[in-house]
C-alpha cells in the first residue's frame, strides 16, 4: 500500500497531467479514505490556480503603470 | 535553401504566439511591464534576425527563452541592481530528505495534515490573501520558487522546465511536490488557520 507521501507525490504529477492511469486509480481509492489527501489534492489545485490569478494580476497591475 | 525553411518556421505569426510565455518570463525576473515588453520585443527581433541558427534541435520556446536570458542578463549588467534570481544549483539529495520530514512520519504518513479550508474562493477576492500568498512563495527555497514559477506561473510544460533548469524528470517531480506541500502549509498557518475578526473592517 502506498502512503500519504507517495499519494501526494501522485497528487502532484496529476496536477501536471503526468501520472499514469494506475496512478490515477490509486489516488482516487486512497483520497476515498483519506480526508488529509484528499484536502491536499483539492487545496494544490487551488494554489495553482491562485498561482495563474497572481500571474494575471501581475501583468495588469504592471500595466496600469505605464 | 536552408536559410528559408527556418525562416519559413520562424515566421513572424510563429515567434508571436510565444510572446505571452515570454513575456510571463521577463515580467517575473523584471518586475517592470515596460523594461519586459522591451526584452521580448528585442527578443523576437534578435530571433528573426538569427532565424538561420535556429537548428530545431531544441524546441522552438526553449531557444527564445535562451535569447530572453540573454536580454536579462543584459539588462542587470546595464543597471546597477543586482540579479535577484541566481542561477540553479542541483538539488541536494540529503537536504530533501530532510524537507519532507517536516511533513511526514518515517512511515510516510501525514504529522498534521491538511485540514479543510474555509471558503477560498473567496480568498482570492482579497487584497490581503495575495500579500500572503506572495509572502508564501518567496519564502520558498529559491531553486524551488525558480522550478514553481516556470510551471505555474509562466506556463512552461515539465521538460520545459527540466531543460531550463538542468534538473531530471525525477527531481523535477520531487521539487514541485515539496513546493506545494510548503506552500500549503504556508498558506494554511498565515491565512486559513488564522483568525481575521476584523478582516471585514480593514478596507475603512
Amino acid at each position: 500500500m502506498r502512503n500519504c507521501r507517495d499519494i501526494t507525490l501522485l497528487i502532484s504529477k496529476e496536477l501536471d497531467n503526468e501520472s499514469t492511469l494506475s496512478e490515477r486509480f490509486a489516488v482516487g481509492l486512497h483520497v476515498l479514505m483519506c480526508s488529509r489527501c484528499r484536502n491536499f489534492q483539492t487545496q494544490s489545485k487551488f494554489i495553482s490556480k491562485a498561482a495563474h490569478r497572481f500571474t494575471e494580476q501581475l501583468e495588469d497591475q504592471s500595466e496600469k503603470k505605464l | 535553401m536552408t536559410k528559408n525553411i527556418a525562416e519559413q518556421r520562424l515566421s513572424e505569426q510563429v515567434l508571436a504566439e510565444h510572446r505571452p510565455v515570454l513575456f510571463r518570463y521577463a515580467l517575473l525576473q523584471l518586475r517592470d511591464h515596460e523594461l519586459a515588453d522591451d526584452a521580448v520585443q528585442e527578443t523576437l527581433l534578435a530571433a528573426w534576425q538569427a532565424a538561420s541558427n535556429f537548428e530545431g534541435k531544441a524546441s522552438l520556446r526553449s531557444w527564445l527563452i535562451g535569447i530572453l536570458k540573454h536580454k536579462i542578463a543584459d539588462h542587470w549588467r546595464r543597471s546597477v541592481r543586482e540579479v535577484v534570481t541566481p542561477e540553479l544549483d542541483q538539488i541536494d539529495a540529503d537536504k530533501s530528505a530532510v524537507d519532507e520530514d517536516d511533513f511526514f512520519t518515517s512511515n510516510g504518513e501525514w504529522h498534521s495534515g491538511p485540514s479543510a479550508w474555509n471558503d477560498p474562493e473567496a480568498a482570492l477576492k482579497q487584497q490581503e490573501f495575495w500579500i500572503i500568498y506572495e509572502t508564501c512563495q518567496d519564502n520558498l527555497p529559491p531553486q524551488m520558487a525558480k522550478v514553481f514559477m516556470l510551471r505555474e506561473l509562466v506556463g512552461l510544460d515539465a521538460d520545459e522546465v527540466c531543460r531550463e533548469t538542468g534538473l531530471s524528470t525525477a527531481n523535477y517531480w520531487v521539487t514541485m511536490h515539496r513546493a506545494r506541500l510548503r506552500l500549503r502549509e504556508c498558506l494554511e498557518i498565515r491565512w486559513f488557520n488564522n483568525p481575521k475578526p476584523t478582516k471585514e473592517n480593514h478596507h475603512a
